[in-house]
């Protein structure tokens, strides 16, 4: 049996990888099978719609432009909810294509000080929906988990940092992303906006949105931590 | 102390009946596409590397983004390097196990043209922004299906010889029959269900298991097989114990594809899988200890091929390297030090040292013993043979310990609750070791290049000489 054909092909080939299937993917499968997978449009939450509307007021010519006129046009709320998730949707597209996911976590672990640097431990049904599929959650950290970093800064703030890093971080070796914008930071084409409200959209479906890092600041320069 | 040999005596033996069985054209055609995308891979690396300290010019051109040659990096090495150089090299073995040939040498051709358009779709697709949210398959969703059918073809081509094939079966033949399965089963598994079937947690224990069983189930089998084949071969005896043989097997069959949870531990995944996955990993470093133990014990005796004998060299320092990351997988797999070493460069340390240290050198043996064998000519240069050894051994070292300090100094810094920028500045001294560590593996790569050039440029009146000391 154990030096047979049969034996390497049936029980070591399939037999044993079906039990590992099983054990590792089909157990938690039937364990979350409950919790309702999410459409893009179903995870559009008021925090969201701010945001959109935000990108509207602060780049008013490429929203028109590549998003649509959203007061011309007097949209209606399912009309917004529409047109933020299919921008939701390709700014993910976005994070998938650009290696984002490469650097940036996305889950915060019960451990190591991270609930207090970037919020609430992640938690299952956070990632029952369309976005999460695959799940992003990464495997490495050159920059920040991004899983609560929804509302912390302004869009302005991420439009100037994704057109240039540096202007803002000045030793971050984060690259430059020029392909997001129509020649200056003030003016992001689709892709700009779409990624802008994807980074915005994270966390926001949590009540702590936005959180901000509750740790006393550390001069680098002074490593004695000051009194909070 | 007799010179260094590199024994290509039987280089310029005339054909015996198994040598008719192999179509040496195919190997090196596999070959030949290897080490390209190890140079387009290396590039991507470095590309990423200098990003990291801020030294990358090409910054702001879409195409060159470092984001997408990241991925282009390990993609190039998973699919263009180890998966070529591994065909290529069951094209040489299989046939010489089975004394027969594949099934079709048309088909060969086939399936060799077929994975080329594979790959360099692939990185195509990668950079113009197609990748698919799955680490080490960001191949994209519309070239999967056909990724998919190629491993098929792969298999039904080789498993033809091995199925023929009568009597008691040889330990290689074990591991490539199972490595046939496992490989169509993850790609399977790993490109369609999280994509297709479900979402969310359940997606990234799928996304676990697929990172995981792409080492373990397609290029560890493969691997281990071929060293089951050419050591006995070189070191002109039998492996040392059968019965280590066998439990190494069905050791790694049965815990290593129970592990894949363990590359997302401390994530929303039930705490009790994680649990299993971290004791299935410590588990299998037994295994592994057992497999490591059964090839030193062959080399018993022998010791001084170490020295002598460059291939050999090539394996042993790759079971050498292996053991250290098995050795490593044990500690950093426990929930103890992934609080703190979980995300930083220390697990990239350790991808780096199994991938080259260990699976990439072995194929760098085999083909620094098989390529004389396939031009039927000695190599051009010995010495050359030795660069590409030391450059390559000394980069991925340097780079490992350098890895895996780094990676240390960026979980302190941000348990510590640092302000993020103290993280890449702790890091930075780091990160410009890396880039010269890693120019060193390139180094080695391009000579070895340069010496197959010569190689096949050389003379063939060389191959005359054979009874001149053999360079």
């Amino acid at each position: 049996m154990f030096e047979s054909k049969a034996g390497v092909l049936f029980i070591g080939g399939v037999g044993f990888f079906v039990l590992a299937f099983v054990a590792n993917a089909a157990v938690p499968m039937l364990m979350y099978r409950d919790i309702p997978e999410l459409t893009a449009q179903q995870v559009v939450n008021s925090n969201l719609v701010y945001q959109f509307e935000d990108l509207n007021r602060r780049f008013p010519d490429s929203f028109k432009k590549h998003v649509g006129d959203l007061k011309g046009e007097s949209w209606d709320a399912a009309k917004i909810r529409e047109k933020c998730a299919d921008l939701l949707k390709e700014g993910r597209d976005i994070y998938v294509a650009e290696g984002c996911w490469h650097c940036h976590s996305q889950f915060v672990r019960p451990v190591s000080n991270e609930s207090l640097r970037y919020g609430p431990v992640a938690k299952s049904e956070e990632y029952q929906n369309e976005l999460q599929r695959p799940v992003l959650f990464g495997t490495r950290r050159v920059g920040p988990d991004l899983s609560r970093e929804g509302g912390r800064r302004s869009s302005d703030w991420h439009a100037a940092h994704f057109f240039d890093p540096p202007l803002l971080s000045p030793k971050s070796p984060m690259p430059r992303y020029p392909w997001f914008f129509e020649g200056e930071a003030g003016k992001p084409n689709r892709r700009g906006l779409a990624i802008t409200l994807y980074v915005q959209w994270l966390g926001s479906w949590l009540e702590s949105y936005p959180y901000y890092e509750d740790y006393a600041p550390v001069d680098i320069l002074d490593p004695a931590p000051k009194a909070p | 102390m007799s010179p260094p040999v590199l024994d290509t005596s039987t280089a310029n033996e005339p054909l015996t009946d198994v040598d008719r069985l192999v179509d040496r054209r195919i190997v090196l055609c596999y070959y030949g596409a290897a080490l390209t995308y190890m140079v387009i891979s290396m590039l991507g690396g470095l590309l990423m590397a200098l990003q990291l300290v801020r030294w990358n010019e090409l910054q702001g051109i879409e195409l060159l983004s470092p984001g997408r040659w990241r991925m282009v990096h390990t993609n190039a090495i998973a699919y263009g390097f180890l998966a070529n150089a591994f065909l290529g090299t069951l094209h040489w073995t299989i046939p010489r196990l089975t004394m027969r040939p594949v099934l079709s040498k048309a088909f060969s051709y086939l399936i060799f043209a077929a994975w080329q358009v594979v790959v360099l779709a692939t990185a195509g697709g990668i950079l113009l922004g197609h990748a698919q949210a799955v680490e080490w398959g960001e191949t994209p969703v519309w070239i999967d299906p056909v990724a998919q059918l190629g491993l098929l073809l792969v298999a039904i081509n080789f498993m033809t010889p091995i199925m023929a094939a009568r009597g008691p079966m040889y330990v290689t033949l074990w591991y490539f029959m199972a490595a046939f399965v496992w490989t169509f089963l993850t790609y399977a598994m790993g490109n369609f269900v999280p994509q297709y079937v479900v979402c969310g947690t359940n997606a990234g224990a799928i996304a676990g298991l697929f990172i995981h069983d792409l080492v373990g189930l397609f290029v560890t089998p493969l691997g281990w097989g071929l060293m089951y084949y050419f050591v006995p071969i070189l070191l002109k005896k039998p492996i040392w114990s059968h019965g280590l043989s066998l439990v190494g097997f069905w050791g790694l069959a049965f815990f290593y594809p129970l592990q894949g949870i363990h590359h997302f531990l401390y994530t929303p995944i039930p705490m009790f899988l994680q649990y299993g996955a971290v004791i299935s990993t410590i588990a299998v470093e037994f295994v592994v200890a057992t497999v490591i133990v059964n090839f030193f014990g062959t080399l018993k005796g022998s010791g001084r091929e170490v020295v002598t004998n460059l291939p050999i060299r090539w394996f042993y320092t790759g079971m050498i390297l292996y053991g250290i990351t098995c050795f490593q997988c044990a500690l950093q797999v426990t929930l103890t030090f992934q609080e703190l070493i979980h995300f930083t460069d220390w697990v990239v340390g350790h991808a780096h040292l199994v991938m080259f240290g260990v699976f990439s050198q072995w194929l760098m043996g085999i083909m620094t013993y098989l390529i004389p064998r396939l031009v039927g000519k000695p190599w051009y240069s010995r010495k050359l043979c030795e660069w590409h050894y030391w450059l390559s051994v000394v980069g991925i070292v340097v780079m490992f310990l350098d890895l895996t300090m780094a990676g240390l100094f960026q979980g302190w810094s941000w348990s510590s609750m640092r302000i993020w920028d103290h993280s890449t500045q702790v890091s930075e001294p780091f990160w410009i070791v890396r880039i010269f560590a890693g120019l060193s593996m390139f180094g080695g790569i391009l000579v070895f290049i340069y010496n197959i050039y010569k190689t096949l440029a050389g003379p063939v009146e060389v191959i005359a000489a054979k009874a001149q000391p053999a360079v």
